[in-house]
């Protein structure tokens, strides 16, 4: 058994890109981190200094044994722990569309921090349209669930996702959007399977 | 166990560093992940110990075992504090007695999560106890007679004092872990704020940074069942040639509810009768009726066989006096101002004794703060004892942050996975 683990050889190109909007020598939390790949990536490359909140014990083990700051909790209690505008970037990757309180989490994020990243599968994704037109819900590969035992309580497509968001003072200041390892440029709205966001805190 | 204040009055031994452990000689072959068949040392100190009381020990000795062995550069050392009724024997097998397993066996020896392989870890039995540092049983040179009454108050930053002049007869400048559960944990949190640039990794287990109203009655419960016994004689029951057996019983059994939680209890007891007529009916008296109350007075006997009355008065008075942030107006977070070291805390769901909000309140201080904490919140259904026991969830977690502590040390890799986790 090896003491340390190394930062993963593979990221993943929306974990890269959320990257690419993190300063360096900043202060992230990241929501939902797992097994502490994220921010073990941005301690290696970005020197920022990380907190992870996560709930799944193997994950928090795993995380420990990365050497990342990680703090065990359920997200829908909150995030009482952490004080107004206490972290340069927040991030919220693939769990948005799992949390019952989508509001007071995206509200909490913006209280703790100066910036925002969210990223959610795309409801909006074409095949979905067909599937649902054809009488099935979808089942891919962003969301490999049956509608019976889907974690993914609230979906949406991007047009949703930045409506609440302006309802909710967060000014979106870039958006990547993805399908599989593939950045997608063109009509991201039908093509893209993961949606990710940065957004600007009012409270900044 | 019968020598328990018998061997302060032993030499002490100022042996140069080295692993107090044995070579095995005994016939049985050690359990995997034992250090093996350990004795204690006795080291004295002479200067004088001035207490948060503004008393003065004079002298004192501490009952120390050591298991590993400390590096060249004197930068592999662990320190782990004991709680309530606790001693210096953390792991192995004592050489007195081969039943006589350390406290925190399962945590400590070569593979387990604390890994003596690589890490040199120090068991320290505080002052005040009864396991063989200087405690009210032990004589007081001024007089030639037991402390009895007259021993000192403590507090938690007494202890730490003592185990930092500990550290120094190691010739340990900066421990790379202090680590406790309960009032273990709290002397480890003390460390990191009293003693700042003397420890690089502080883990508190199952603590809290200051006792409820809650925790403090059922400590004066008990202190009122030791002090109303007709032995204790003002507490200078020594003289008389007297214990408060049952006084010290009593107290031991509210305790002990206090470590297990409610399930827990049902789980193990219910409403089991002990020996119920044949019928099944109840005896209908103040005997033994349930289970639950068999199990209470046995171990509170067991431990009025073993455990100073004095000691248990001592230690509960210290665990109502912990509060950092008393000196702080109440601010936690001021008060940890100080603290550098790295922080790992773990709490159990179920444990209602120091339940999870107060490790959290912690947690949230040290973010306060920008230092770097984690924080681990297990499952678990067995209350605080919980801190004791084997899950490995909770090994993981300190196994994990141990091996980072060896990684960043430069110390060797894990060579073996015993204990819990094998």
């Amino acid at each position: 058994m090896t003491a340390a683990i190394a930062a993963p050889r593979h990221v993943r190109a929306d974990l890269v890109r959320i990257a690419s909007w993190i300063d360096p020598r900043s202060r992230v939390l990241d929501l939902g981190c797992g097994d502490g790949t994220l921010l073990a990536y941005l301690q290696n490359n970005k020197d920022v200094v990380g907190a992870g909140v996560e709930l799944n014990d193997d994950h928090v083990i795993a995380a420990v044994r990365r050497g990342v700051q990680v703090i065990q909790q359920n997200l829908e209690e909150g995030l009482a722990l952490f004080d107004d505008q206490q972290f340069d970037t927040v991030v919220l990757s693939q769990t948005l569309q799992s949390m019952h309180h989508t509001e007071h989490i995206l509200r909490e994020m913006a209280r703790v921090a100066h910036y925002g990243i969210v990223s959610f599968p795309n409801f909006g994704y074409w095949p979905h349209g067909w599937s649902i037109l054809s009488g099935r819900m979808p089942v891919t590969g962003e969301m490999p669930y049956q509608w019976y035992d889907t974690p993914n309580i609230h979906l949406c497509t991007l047009k949703d996702f930045e409506d609440l968001a302006a309802s909710l003072n967060l000014r979106i200041t870039h958006l990547a959007t993805f399908n599989g390892d593939r950045e997608i440029k063109v009509l991201p709205g039908w093509r893209s399977t993961l949606a990710v966001y940065r957004f600007e805190s009012p409270n900044k | 166990m019968a020598e328990l204040f018998a061997p302060e009055h032993s030499a002490p031994d100022i042996s140069p560093i080295a692993a107090t452990v044995a070579p095995a000689q005994t016939q049985a072959p050690l359990p995997a992940g034992s250090v093996g068949v350990v004795s204690p040392q006795y080291i004295a100190f002479n200067e004088p110990l001035r207490l948060t009381s503004g008393q003065v020990l004079p002298e004192y000795v501490l009952a120390v075992e050591t298991y590993g062995t400390l590096n060249a550069e004197r930068s592999n050392a662990v320190l782990i504090c004991h709680a309530l009724n606790a001693s210096h024997h953390v792991a192995g097998i004592s050489s007195d007695n081969p039943k006589d397993i350390g406290w925190w066996d399962n945590m400590v020896g070569p593979g387990k999560a604390v890994d003596t392989d690589r890490f040199f870890v120090i068991g320290v039995n505080n002052i005040g106890s009864c396991f063989g540092s200087t405690g009210p049983a032990s004589i007081n040179p001024a007089t030639g007679e037991p402390w009895g009454a007259a021993f000192p108050m403590l507090t938690v930053e007494d202890w730490v004092q003592a185990q930092a002049r500990l550290a120094d007869y190691f010739g340990i400048r900066k421990l790379a872990a202090v680590m406790g559960g309960s009032l273990g944990g709290m002397q480890a949190l003390s460390w990191a704020i009293t003693c700042p640039d003397r420890v690089a990794h502080c883990i508190v287990i199952a603590s809290t940074p200051r006792l409820s109203a809650q925790n403090i009655g059922f400590n004066e419960v008990a202190r009122r069942s030791i002090i109303s016994d007709p032995d204790f004689c003002g507490g200078d029951y020594y003289a008389h040639g007297k214990v408060p057996r049952h006084g010290l019983a009593v107290a031991r059994m509210v305790g002990h509810i206090t470590y297990l939680s409610d399930d827990d209890m049902a789980v193990k007891f219910g409403r089991t009768q002990r020996s119920p007529n044949g019928n099944g009916d109840f005896h209908y008296g103040y005997d033994v009726e349930f289970e639950v109350e068999s199990y209470l007075r046995y171990q509170g006997e067991k431990f009025s066989t073993y455990f100073d009355a004095n000691t248990y008065l001592l230690i509960t008075r210290a665990l109502d006096y912990f509060d950092p942030a008393r000196g702080h107006g109440g601010d936690l977070a001021r008060a940890l101002e100080p603290v550098s070291a790295d922080v790992l805390l773990v709490s159990f769901s179920t444990d209602w004794r120091f339940p999870p909000a107060r490790s959290r309140e912690i947690v949230r201080a040290l973010l306060k703060n920008k230092r770097p904490v984690t924080y681990a919140e297990i499952d678990a259904p067995h209350g605080h004892d919980a801190f004791l026991l084997d899950d490995r969830r909770y090994h993981a977690v300190i196994q994990g942050y141990y091996d980072r502590i060896a990684a960043k040390l430069a110390l060797p890799e894990r060579s073996q996975t015993t204990g819990v986790l094998a």
